[in-house]
């Protein structure tokens, strides 16, 4: 606060001639001087942002096709909880519930095979910082590439996963005509077309990515693990798991917050895998809340933008007890680093 | 150093150690291996089922040349460029004022405003879908690269100004002050002392929004329609109806659409890094 009392008259020395009149602004700048600067950010982050999230509330206790009439008024028509209501009765909003939370545990992998990674990869033999880069590689690319590429790669009959099945399982034969065919004891599987496995296929492809990204976090924080602490555990006889344990992890807690709060993000925004691989198919089986929102919001059979908006709603509350803990923990350190 | 440097080890562990690394790598980009193999095979060799197998021809350049010449992959391409480093400019100009205003001023909104960026960066994005599709629909916006521009300049401002504030936050207090007490105008300070001090700072976002952006798909489905401004996300994923069972030529194309961040990454590592891994170390 000292700096809001800095004299005028000490300003003088290289500051604006006498001449030049001192109003209103110039005695009050160290409080204007901060809203001008914020003003830009905000203003475009208040239009985008923040008021569109409680348009969204508000539209959730409405139904809307987004039109208007001809007057330019909103034909949204006023249904008050119904909408949240329907969605207890809806059976596609509890599996797209149930593959949210799938989602959520299988994305935690993430943090420990990150930092398996990490810990494989923290070495300083020759050519290992390519190495380090070429293991971040995936977290780079586009989902909508990493999605096509593992759509193609379980795919039954061009994929990897179909090409291995094959050659265990399958063996040649030529028919009658003279064509080549394969001929399968088990006929290879299509994860994708599969409504118990099509989830889980999507996820494990969203962890190759999520997996670099953790990893990277942990490389960053394996750099900065005391030496010397290390050192002294190793004179007291720890190593191996017991070292991990007892003295690495405790020094990782910032790396590990971050890769838990950027995981249960990721998770619960998946979206663009789920558009590519399968659409939330088949028969609805790989919905989560955020893809079955805009499925539901924008589809060929009518824009319902009240009861997708419900969906949103939901998804925001879920979110927001993440986003609180986070605020919460940045204001701790906030109140420390004062 | 943990685990134990290798060096320490007995040979046949390093020996051990270097043949493992290659393998692991191998195994860990071999989705990213088969898809680039594939994008250089024949349409012969797709419809004959040899997937794996060394390809009969290389055709790589013709692969690469038809997807330009037979879609609209370079208009696609070529917006994607439109929309991000338009984003990119904005948000991280943006940021930087912003940033600055909520690190070196101690009023009382400071830490509030603060943390509504912070908030409204981790949102989902399905919450603000409705109301900005309809905000861009009656502005005119809907479907051009402006309205994708304007939005997600203003929804990246939120990452940025956390970003910003923190960084200029560790900056040594004491320069400013000794500014104002020259009578430096507070614009001057920003401008000629605080802006040249956060150079690092700025490479770093400017490189994560640029791979944020070109990467984005949600976005491009919810704000576009046309080719006229349809970035390459979501025109591969017509492109891949368009391609059907054509795989060389969809491994292509998504190839394509990956090579912008990567170069970025491979060029602007350490910077990558840097902004990614922001907060992995302190405490």
């Amino acid at each position: 606060m000292a700096v809001v009392g800095v004299s005028s008259e000490s300003r003088t020395l290289t500051g604006p001639g006498p001449s030049r009149p001192r109003g209103w602004f110039h005695k009050n700048r160290m409080a204007i001087a901060p809203w001008l600067f914020v003003a830009p950010a905000l203003l475009f982050f208040a239009v985008y942002v923040i008021i569109p999230i409680f348009q969204s509330i508000a539209i959730s206790f409405y139904e809307w096709n987004g039109l208007y009439d001809v007057n330019g008024e909103s034909t949204a028509q006023w249904v008050g909880f119904q909408n949240y209501i329907k969605l207890l009765d809806d059976s596609r909003f509890y599996i797209s519930l149930k593959n949210n939370l799938i989602w959520l545990v299988l994305y935690m992998l993430a943090v420990p095979v990150g930092l398996a990674i990490a810990l494989f990869l923290n070495q300083t033999v020759t050519g290992i910082r390519i190495y380090k880069s070429m293991f971040f590689f995936p977290f780079v690319i586009s989902q909508v590439v990493v999605g096509l590429i593992y759509g193609w790669f379980y795919n039954p009959d061009f994929g990897v996963v179909g090409s291995v099945w094959k050659a265990l399982f399958c063996e040649e034969v030529i028919n009658i005509v003279g064509n080549v065919t394969t001929k399968c004891s088990v006929s290879p599987p299509d994860i994708l077309a599969d409504e118990t496995w099509a989830t889980y296929g999507i996820i494990f492809a969203g962890l190759w990515p999520q997996i670099a990204y953790c990893m990277i976090l942990y490389l960053t924080g394996l750099n900065n693990v005391s030496p010397d602490q290390i050192e002294a555990a190793r004179l007291d006889g720890a190593r191996g798991f017991k070292m991990l344990r007892h003295v690495i992890l405790p020094q990782l807690g910032p790396a590990t917050f971050l890769a838990i709060v950027v995981t249960v993000i990721g998770a619960l925004r998946s979206f663009d895998m789920i558009a590519i691989m399968t659409r939330g198919g088949p028969y609805g089986s790989t919905n989560v809340l955020a893809y079955y929102m805009y499925e539901t919001a924008i589809s060929e059979y009518g824009d319902r933008y009240g009861y997708g908006s419900a969906i949103a709603t939901v998804l925001f509350l879920i979110m927001l007890v993440y986003i609180s803990y986070f605020l919460w923990k940045m204001y701790q350190d906030e109140k420390g680093g004062m | 150093m943990f685990p134990k440097p290798i060096e320490k080890s007995s040979a046949g562990v390093q020996l051990l150690y270097k043949i493992a690394l290659p393998v692991a790598l191998f195994l860990w980009l071999l989705p990213l291996l088969a898809i680039f193999m594939t994008s250089i095979r024949p349409a012969v060799d797709i419809n004959s089922g040899n997937m794996f197998g060394w390809p009969s021809s290389f055709n790589m350049i013709e692969n690469y040349t038809a997807v330009f010449t037979q879609s609209e992959a370079l208009a696609y391409f070529w917006n994607s460029v439109k929309v991000t480093i338009p984003t990119v400019i904005i948000s991280v100009s943006l940021a930087c004022l912003a940033g600055y205003g909520l690190a070196i001023y101690r009023f009382k909104f400071a830490l509030p405003l603060f943390f509504l960026f912070i908030a409204g960066n981790f949102v989902p994005f399905q919450i603000l879908m409705v109301p900005v599709r309809d905000l861009s629909v009656k502005t005119g916006l809907y479907d051009t690269v402006t309205g994708l521009v304007l939005f997600h300049a203003a929804f990246q401002t939120g990452f940025c100004t956390l970003f910003m504030r923190n960084f200029i936050r560790a900056l040594p207090f004491e320069l400013i002050e000794s500014a104002r007490i020259e009578g430096v105008s507070e614009f001057k300070i920003f401008w000629h002392l605080v802006l040249p001090l956060v150079r690092p700072a700025i490479a770093a976002l400017s490189v994560l929004i640029f791979t944020f952006i070109w990467n984005d798909f949600f976005w491009a489905t919810v704000l576009t329609q046309g080719e006229a401004s349809k970035p390459i996300t979501a025109g591969i994923r017509a492109l891949n109806g368009q391609f059907v069972s054509q795989w060389h030529l969809v491994s292509a194309a998504s190839l394509m659409a990956a090579i912008p961040p990567v170069v970025m990454f491979f060029a602007m590592q350490k910077h990558f890094i840097a902004g990614l891994t922001l907060g992995a170390t302190k405490g």
